[in-house]
């Protein structure tokens, strides 16, 4: 899933902070799994802004919506009747949500309510990390099914460097080293001669440095 | 100011905190009137957006009140509504709220006269931050 943390709410009052009518709109997808954009924290987002402007004596009328998704045109047309309603949109997707309300309505103004992290998963209820970058050509295969590229620091495709100590990164303590686990790993299933096998450049075309991406499936157009 | 009176919200657990009240009722120990108790199975259930909402809809101070912790039914119930607590705390401050206006209460089944003494300590605590929303 695309993992995301919440604004801080003073940031979100100061960037609303001129509109009276404010639509808060949620996703049912990633955002609602990581506990940070469903209609759940919509409720919630909405509530403190009524609280902070009743606080000051300000008139608000703040609404609540939630999309099934926010990435697919067909839902966000759901808000056609009512966007023209308000003043500001605070979008509490991912940074994709944001966008595509923008582009569906351009005269709306639309603020991001998430800071998006990365793509990961959820080690236990509370606690997400990064698993995938995005690279555009998958690679864990090589190594054991777990990814340098996101996951060491240096994204490393011949490792460890030599910073690797008792399983853990030379940049903290609190990461563990991805390269230990992979030779770990590699040992376990007694295919260590795969790793000694240099690994050559990758090629990042693929990947976000060939500019932005976009990806056509004749089979799927209309 | 003195003749403030605060109105506060009370998400009571049905195990101990409202069996505590009614020990209190039977020792005549009355709660202050102020005091809108809302009984619920565990303190556990109670979400963020419901200690929000009391705020919203004009309420002065909030509490709960459940278990000790090493003695809810439902295992970790009041461990959880401490953590909401807690975070809620934190987004009153963000929103320029004394956090004080929230608070979580441990109490024991029996104990009637905890029960209204916490609710006192609330209306006291409230009093003196004065009214949530300036007249
Ligand atoms: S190799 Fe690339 S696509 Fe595969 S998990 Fe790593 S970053 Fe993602
Ligand atoms: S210590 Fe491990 S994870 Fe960190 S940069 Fe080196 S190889 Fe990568």
């Amino acid at each position: 899933m695309i993992v995301a943390e919440p604004k801080p709410i003073k940031e979100l009052l100061e960037m609303v902070k001129d509109f009276n009518r404010i639509l808060v709109v949620g996703c049912k997808g990633c955002v609602t799994v990581c506990n940070v954009g469903g209609a759940k924290e919509v409720a919630i987002l909405a509530s403190s802004i009524r609280i902070s402007r009743k606080k000051m004596g300000q008139e608000i009328e703040v609404g609540e919506h939630t999309l099934e998704r926010q990435c697919d045109p067909e839902y966000v047309d759901e808000l056609k009747d009512m966007i023209c309603d308000y003043d500001a949109v605070i979008s509490i997707a991912c940074g994709v949500g944001p966008q595509f309300l923008s582009e569906r309505y351009p005269s709306s103004k639309i603020f991001p309510g998430v800071n998006t992290q990365f793509m990961g998963g959820a080690e236990e209820h509370g606690i997400w990390s990064e698993r995938c970058a995005g690279c555009g050509t998958c690679v864990v295969h090589y190594f054991g099914g777990l990814c340098p590229i996101a996951r060491c620091s240096k994204s490393l495709l011949n490792g460890p460097c030599g910073g690797s100590a008792n399983g853990k990164c030379e940049i903290s303590k609190d990461v563990e080293c991805i390269w230990d686990l992979i030779v770990r790993k590699m040992m376990e299933q007694d295919r260590l001669d795969e790793l000694i096998e240099f690994k050559p450049p990758k090629s990042w075309i693929t990947a976000r440095d060939g500019g932005p991406r976009r990806m056509i499936r004749e089979e799927l157009v209309k | 100011m003195n003749n403030f009176k605060p109105q506060i919200v009370a998400f009571c657990c049905s195990n101990c905190a409202s069996s505590a009240a009614n020990v209190a009722e039977g020792m005549k120990k009355a709660l202050p009137d102020n005091v809108k108790i809302i009984q619920i199975p565990c303190t556990g259930r109670v979400e963020i957006l419901h200690l929000l909402k009391p705020f919203e809809e004009g309420a002065d101070g909030v509490y709960v009140a459940g278990c000790q912790e090493d003695s809810c039914q439902y295992v970790s119930g009041i461990a959880k509504a401490i953590k909401r607590v807690t975070h809620v705390k934190k987004i009153l401050e963000e929103l320029s709220i004394e956090p004080d206006r929230l608070n979580v209460f441990n109490l024991s089944a029996g104990k009637g006269q905890e029960f209204v003494e916490v609710a006192y300590e609330m209306v006291n605590k409230v009093k003196e931050l004065g009214p949530f929303l300036q007249a």
